[in-house]
């Protein structure tokens, strides 16, 4: 029942853990960067993920938030325009929930709650959608329209708790201590692959993205079936893995948060990085066989 | 299941995404009502939580407002705060309470140039014009001034002193001999920076900022104040002015201050410049009776 024991014999602790210590590297530097002004007095960063200026150079702005701004009639200043450009231009590159799984704190509460669930055997929980998502990211469109205020940010617990952290958290504890209960108890993955919308503003941009996890060696495939545990967005891997309807090896899927837990776990090294233009090769040479790993980055 | 099988598969598709799709937007659309209404409740801001300079109205700085917080990094005073979720203010906006810490009134305004969206009007260059709220001497009844005290803490304390806050002299009607000094806020000059709110030495302040909209009432639009239409027009619009007549007992004149006193004639009660001898009475101060 273990998961990823075949890997961890076959590639080592370190080796079957690699993407996912980066992700951990990644998701706490970041915050760090952030905590290193108001804890340290080292201001390399300001302000926090809905807009932040690094080294009083950079802006980086959320396009989500921008978006939302924009609908209630509001023309910000050029700087949050460029903000947005850079941002939207990385995850375009990148891969769009490469926010979900190397930025977004938030991530590191459901991952706990999700690993709490496993070591405490809950299974099953209310059905949700994975479309749901899609339906609160237009409420929330709607909601700036209609409102004329950025009414999502009263409730979006991804903000409140990186704001939180940076800023003084308040009562915003007992909204991620929901969270987590509600990921643990009631609905697994139910938050991150379920209803947050600012993942499934992010997953628009990933339905373009050029890097993406690709099953280059999908022949090697045992059907150990780990990595459709360790997945959070599991139903991505199926068409790329299995070659449904003639499909590529390239997980093209937009939900796919290129997390790399699916790399980590597979004791055959089925799955790597590569780029999403390595599938057309694929259709054209032979629709699921033998391939050659398209160029990782 | 079994039974549905005659059905044309499409048929039983097309009802299934429309099932769906309903149950989604209700489901989406209760979250979205209740979101909708506390947005509407959070659109009131409490009135101890002022907005830093340049902010937008109320309702557009919340469209425009990304709760960033880099206009609270930039304050040099580390005045500014952004609400959580507890506090009666929408969520991740910045706010300052002038009793706590109010705003020093820098000269380059960094927190409005830290702004990225412009929920601080880049607009606003000179600090001297922000309108971050309007002082109001509420309380009457403890302010040391209005009690014949020379407190005048709010006025020396004000950045824009003789100018936003003024000394206006009064008789001391306790006493009848005594001046009042009575703190008088002027709109057009308070910006709202709430110095005086926090400098107030009594226990609970009796002047406080408030926002403008609360603090500030409104004449009719059609209103016309008789004499400054008269300075327009360079004379009465009505009917010629008249000066009033007062029919005092003999031998007696009438000075202002003492009122009736023994003598000769009576002082001009109406400046020389004014019309022709009529009806309207001109009542000095000290007659008029209680506080003005």
């Amino acid at each position: 029942m273990s998961t990823g024991v075949e890997a961890v014999a076959a590639k080592g602790w370190l080796g079957a853990h690699k993407w996912l210590l980066l992700r951990r590297a990644s998701q706490l530097g970041i915050l760090a960067l952030f905590l290193l002004g108001p804890l340290a007095g080292v201001w390399i960063v300001k302000g926090n993920l809905t807009f932040s200026y690094t080294l009083n150079f950079l802006p980086l702005t959320d396009p989500y938030i921008l978006l939302q701004s924009l609908l209630t009639r509001h023309l910000p200043e050029t700087k949050a325009f460029v903000g947005a450009a850079i941002v939207l231009a990385f995850y375009l590159l990148v891969g769009g929930r490469v926010f979900c799984s190397w930025v977004c704190p938030v991530n590191m509460v459901t991952d706990a709650a999700g690993w709490l669930r496993e070591r405490l055997g809950i299974k099953g929980g209310a059905h949700i959608s994975r479309r749901t998502r899609y339906w609160i990211l237009a409420m929330t469109l709607v909601l700036a329209l209609a409102t004329g205020t950025i009414a999502w940010e009263l409730a979006n617990p991804v903000s409140m708790f990186h704001r939180g952290l940076i800023f003084g958290m308040g009562a915003g504890w007992a909204v991620i201590l929901a969270l987590f209960l509600f990921e643990l108890f009631v609905s697994n993955d139910g938050w991150c692959g379920r209803l947050c919308p600012v993942g499934a503003f992010y997953s628009l941009l990933g339905k373009f993205s050029f890097v993406r996890v690709t099953a280059a060696k999908r022949a090697a495939c045992n059907d150990c079936m780990d990595c459709f545990v360790v997945c959070p967005e599991p139903q991505v891997i199926r068409p790329a893995l299995k070659g449904v309807d003639g499909a590529g090896p390239v997980i093209l899927a937009a939900n796919c948060t290129n997390c790399g837990r699916c790399i980590d776990v597979c004791s055959k090294e089925v799955f790597a990085f590569g780029t999403r233009f390595g599938n057309k090769v694929a259709k054209v040479s032979q629709p699921a066989g033998e391939m050659t790993p398209a160029a990782c980055k | 299941m079994e039974a549905d099988k005659p059905r044309k598969p499409a048929a039983q598709a097309r009802r299934q995404f429309l099932l769906d799709s309903a149950r989604m937007a209700c489901g989406v659309g209760l979250l979205g009502i209740g979101i909708g209404l506390y947005a509407k409740q959070a659109k009131a801001l409490p009135p101890l939580a002022l907005r830093p300079p340049g902010a937008l109205k109320e309702k557009d700085f919340l469209g425009a407002c990304v709760r960033c917080g880099l206009c609270v990094r930039d304050c040099p005073y580390d005045i500014l705060s952004l609400a959580t979720p507890d506090e009666p203010i929408s969520t991740g906006t910045p706010y300052f309470v002038a009793r706590q810490l109010p705003c020093e009134m820098c000269e380059d305004i960094p927190c409005v140039k830290a702004c990225p969206t412009g929920a601080l009007d880049h607009q606003l260059t000179d600090i001297g014009k922000a309108k971050m709220g309007l002082a109001v001497l509420v309380d009457q009844e403890n302010c040391l001034n209005f009690l014949g005290l020379r407190c005048d803490i709010c006025y020396r304390i004000c950045p824009l002193i003789d100018k936003a806050i003024t000394l206006e002299q009064q008789l001391n009607a306790r006493t009848g001999k005594h001046a009042l000094f009575i703190p008088v806020v002027h709109s057009d000059q308070c910006t709202g920076c709430g110095k005086c709110e926090k400098g107030c030495p009594l226990p609970v302040a009796a002047i406080k900022v408030y926002p403008t909209e609360l603090a500030k009432g409104e004449p009719g639009k059609h209103y016309r104040l008789g004499w400054v239409e008269k300075d327009k027009a360079g004379g009465s619009l009505v009917a010629p002015d008249v000066q009033h007549q007062y029919n005092l007992p003999e031998g007696m004149r009438y000075e202002s201050g003492k009122g009736l006193v023994p003598g000769g004639e009576a002082a001009p009660a109406v400046p020389p410049g004014s019309a022709a001898p009529g009806t309207q009475p001109v009542v000095p101060r000290a007659l008029q009776g209680g506080k003005l």
